[in-house]
């Protein structure tokens, strides 16, 4: 029966092309294709360091980044913030160029080049056609290994960054955000304060402090380049041996990483609320302590959040934004760490709807501890799993893809079993993730909005304590400059 | 004159730098008309297993009538809420099911829509695009006008209003610099009341009037058969019925009289600076020419505005300068931020001596070269990525919209190389004047 049905179908659907195609039923897609994942070639400098090599020759150019393992997961107590400021530094003259001549020579090669730190690594990333690569690479060159953190530099950079720290205070997001992390994390998790540290730390940078933190960080047997792009390893191992291959580790041990408290229990749920007078939105930050990258419980936590907030079709967007309008867009996320990041649902909701907004978060948490329908698994495990060749598009991605494998240890088959991981990803895998990670009961909640116009709304939810917190009381009082 | 300056520039040229000029910058295409008048072009990219079907309708906020301003872009939104044959909800639906991603944006001279699905998905893609083409209003009703207006004033509070400078940025520096009527005096996300106002007849006839396959041009680029895509492209789109021809927008000239001043205030900790002149429109001469004004003074960290006011002076938090290119007129910025304890007079009284010394004096070889240099790398660098906004299917789309060439890539380019020093002046000479201009100062509120 089921194959006569089919063939009437085609035949009236040829019949219909005269008029147009049958727009009954959407087109179903083939097979999907596979994707060719990149083939790594390992190799190592002279020296020892490892080089990563990923040919991509669609566009002649090159991503050439230098990644050590050390970022501001490992600032010491009392010295937040060391790491990303001395990363920023290393931008501010190397070897024989002062920053400005550094500028200069990178900017006239067309290149760009960059340094910068996240929570568990730093790196030194170099992106410029490839017919300009032996010229950056000395550059780039200088700056991972001969910096000079010149106190005016240093002084420069301290000031635009007590400044960033006065301008955070202007942005809703940004309080939300620092905000939520200080309430899940206390000051005593390095998760809990921004990274860029507080105006207090700031002041206290010597440039002995990023020397001796670059130091412990910036060693080859710390690191490893990632190059992908329009090369060879038999055409630029030899150039980047030239650059990298006589570094050596300078004085000093292996480097230390810091080991972090347990982030504070939170037993119960908790609301603090930051007063921004006259504001026409409420940031609205809701989770708790997440997860760790090296979780067996990955798999599943992409596939629940994704239904729940991770995608355009999530339950919480569809739920904020498409049935009640109360916001621009509401999500989810999983930020995976060494340790474990937080799990955060976001939105930026109408003032006047902020408690309704809360509600619908939390029939959100409680729907997803309950069944996943098939469907909605199906779609989820789709979305993430059939994406994936959108994340190897650009030598950029095809980097950031290797980054994430080294810094977290990532097997080498991991992006080929990526696929089938996702697919095995059961309604009850995804539920136990749920009732794991997404515990109504036990999340704090942020609100950075219009105090006297959503306090009582708020109030009357009982969801829990309220806690009125003040700018202050999450970066500290406004720095004075100079 | 022109010609003779630049060969003597060349001789100068340090050897290597020659070298990479030779590089061919092409984007194989072809291209057809379909009877109702969509034009279509289509790009072969097999790297990545991935389809990017790109759509621009020439029509954005510069055809929005007065009392229903930001109406282009909430039109927009509604694109995505279902069409005659796709029920609502299934949009999104369909192509997460499939791993894709979508989304679309307005701008004041056309709006823009990106699909982006591996390469088995392509005809599902197109499916769902000529499907809102032809049939968005079959399942229009006012409850999804009403949805979507809540969302764009969401949109506008939060993009707009609770953003640090959002008020001055997306509102406040058009409406000075464009005087009341003129189609990009108002901001893109539209006024509140205007919001309100919108009505579901309103969509019906925004529709007939400019989403008809005439007024839109469709990309499908990246790992496709070309034969067998233009098959499924006619398959899906033929039965789209035309429309009446767009008549093209005209508008009087705009010129500033003399210095328009303002201050606002935000909720702010710093002042922040805005200095804004009309310039000419998008690729008219004078374009290029002020995008290298703007890498003088405030590109990169050699530039004189940044040196000065960031590094020697170290009075502003960031200084940029950009040529904001539109297609009926476009406008120079200038925009800083002092740090604590300077105020934006003092910045502004710098800004004007460098623009004076450009003026009077034009740039170094170097100073042209290094930003000349920098525009030929981010050329190859927009070649490596098929969809999205910014990709080479939406790029194909821009350049086809702009100039009737898709592939107008090296001619692009060559605009850029074809300026020297003296051009650089010139350009800072007609176009910047000190008399004719937006001067535009936010001010932290006073304190409660």
């Amino acid at each position: 029966m089921r194959f006569a049905l089919t063939a009437l179908l085609a035949a009236a659907a040829i019949s219909l092309s005269a008029q147009g195609p049958d727009r009954s039923k959407p087109p179903v897609p083939g097979p999907p294709p596979t994707l060719k994942l990149p083939n790594i070639q390992k190799q190592q400098l002279s020296n020892g360091l490892p080089v990563w090599v990923v040919e991509q020759h669609e566009v002649p150019v090159a991503q050439v980044n230098l990644v050590v393992l050390s970022g501001s997961a490992d600032d010491p107590p009392g010295k937040y913030g060391i790491a990303s400021l001395a990363a920023s530094m290393l931008m501010e003259g190397a070897g024989s160029r002062s920053s400005l001549e550094l500028a200069d020579a990178v900017d006239f090669l067309g290149a760009d080049l960059t340094a910068g730190s996240a929570s568990d690594m730093s790196a030194v990333r170099l992106h410029a056609p490839v017919s300009r690569l032996a010229e950056a690479l000395p550059l780039m060159a200088d700056v991972a290994q001969r910096p000079m953190f010149a106190a005016a530099d240093l002084e420069r950079l301290r000031q635009q960054r007590l400044t960033t720290i006065i301008q955070a205070r202007d942005d809703p997001n940004t309080i939300a955000a620092l905000g939520f992390a200080r309430a899940l994390y206390g000051t005593t998790h390095r998760f809990g304060t921004a990274t860029m540290g507080t105006a207090e730390t700031m002041r206290s940078f010597t440039p002995d402090d990023l020397r001796s933190f670059y130091t412990a960080a910036f060693r080859p047997d710390n690191a490893t380049l990632i190059v992908v792009g329009d090369v060879t390893p038999g055409s630029v191992v030899p150039l980047l041996d030239k650059s990298f291959g006589s570094w050596k580790p300078t004085a000093g041990g292996a480097v230390a990483h810091v080991k972090q408290p347990a982030p504070p229990q939170r037993n119960r749920r908790e609301i603090y609320i930051v007063d921004k007078p006259g504001v026409p939105q409420s940031q609205i930050r809701i989770g708790a302590v997440g997860a760790a990258r090296s979780t067996p419980d990955y798999f599943p936590i992409q596939v629940m959040n994704t239904i729940l907030g991770g995608s355009f079709s999530s339950r919480l967007n569809l739920n904020l934004r498409e049935k009640h309008g109360y916001t621009y867009g509401a999500n989810s996320f999983f930020d995976m760490r060494i340790e474990p990041g937080p799990f955060t649902a976001f939105a930026g909701v109408q003032t006047d709807k902020t408690a309704e907004a809360l509600k619908e978060f939390f029939n959100e948490f409680e729907a997803i501890q309950r069944a996943v329908p098939a469907e909605e698994l199906e779609r989820g495990k789709n979305y993430v799993s059939l994406g994936l060749p959108s994340d190897f598009e650009t030598t950029g991605d095809i980097s950031r893809r290797l980054e994430d494998t080294l810094v977290y240890h990532l097997p080498d088959d991991y992006y080929a079993k990526y696929v089938p991981n996702i697919e095995a990803v059961s309604a009850a895998a995804a539920q136990s993730a749920a009732r794991k990670y997404v515990q109504p009961d036990k999340m704090a909640v942020m609100i950075v909005g219009d105090l006297k116009t959503i306090e009582a709304p708020v109030r009357a939810l009982n969801l829990g304590p309220i806690t009125i917190m003040t700018i202050d009381g999450i970066f500290g009082p406004p720095p004075s400059t100079r | 004159m022109k010609l003779a300056v630049a060969a003597c520039l060349a001789l100068l040229l340090p050897a290597p730098l020659m070298a990479q000029a030779a590089a061919p910058l092409q984007l194989p295409y072809t291209q057809f008309t379909l009877p109702n008048g969509l034009h279509v072009i289509l790009h072969e990219d097999h790297s990545t297993p991935v389809v990017a079907v790109n759509v621009w309708y020439h029509v954005g906020s510069a055809r929005e009538k007065p009392g229903r301003t930001g109406f282009a872009h909430l039109f927009e939104h509604l694109m995505f809420t279902g069409s005659g044959h796709v029920e609502e909800g299934e949009f999104d639906a369909l192509l997460e099911d499939v791993g894709g991603n979508n989304n679309g944006s307005t701008e004041q001279d056309r709006t823009n829509y990106v699909i982006d699905v591996p390469a088995n998905a392509l005809e599902l893609a197109l499916f769902l695009e000529s499907d809102r083409m032809g049939y968005l209003v079959d399942s229009m009703n006012p409850k999804r006008v009403d949805q979507q207006r809540d969302v764009v004033k969401n949109e506008r509070r939060q993009s707009v209003e609770n953003r640090p400078y959002g008020l001055a940025e997306g509102q406040v520096l058009t409406e000075m610099l464009y005087p009341e009527g003129h189609p990009y005096h108002w901001p893109i996300v539209g006024y509140m009341d205007d919001l309100t106002a919108a009505s579901y007849d309103d969509v019906v006839s925004f529709f007939k009037t400019y989403y008809a396959p005439g007024n839109a041009s469709l990309v499908v680029a990246g790992d496709l058969d070309p034969a067998k895509t233009r098959t499924l492209v006619e398959k899906w789109f033929s039965d789209v019925k035309p429309g009446a021809p767009v008549t093209p927008i005209t508008v009087p000239g705009v010129m500033l009289t003399g210095v328009q001043k303002k201050t606002i205030t935000d909720r702010v900790q710093l002042p922040r600076l805005y200095v804004a002149w009309l310039t000419p429109p998008s690729l008219a001469p004078g374009d290029a020419a002020l995008d290298l004004v703007a890498d003088v003074l405030a590109g990169g960290k050699n530039s004189r505005l940044y040196k000065r006011l960031v590094y020697d002076m170290q009075i502003a938090q960031n200084v940029s300068a950009f040529q904001n290119s539109q297609g009926l007129s476009s406008y120079f910025l200038i925009r800083a931020t002092p740090q604590p304890g300077h105020t934006p007079d003092e910045l502004l009284k710098v800004i004007d001596e460098e623009i004076e010394k450009v003026k009077a004096q034009p740039p170094t070889d170097h100073e042209v070269q290094r930003a000349i240099n920098q525009i030929e790398a981010s050329f190859f660098s927009r070649m490596e990525r098929v969809g999205g906004f910014g990709g080479k299917a939406d790029q194909l789309n821009r350049y086809y919209t702009d100039t009737g060439d898709p592939d107008w890539f090296n001619e692009d380019l060559a605009r850029y190389r074809a300026i020297g020093p003296t051009d650089i002046q010139a350009a800072a000479q007609e176009f910047l004047p000190a008399g004719r201009r937006v001067e535009l100062t936010v001010v932290p509120q006073p304190a409660r």
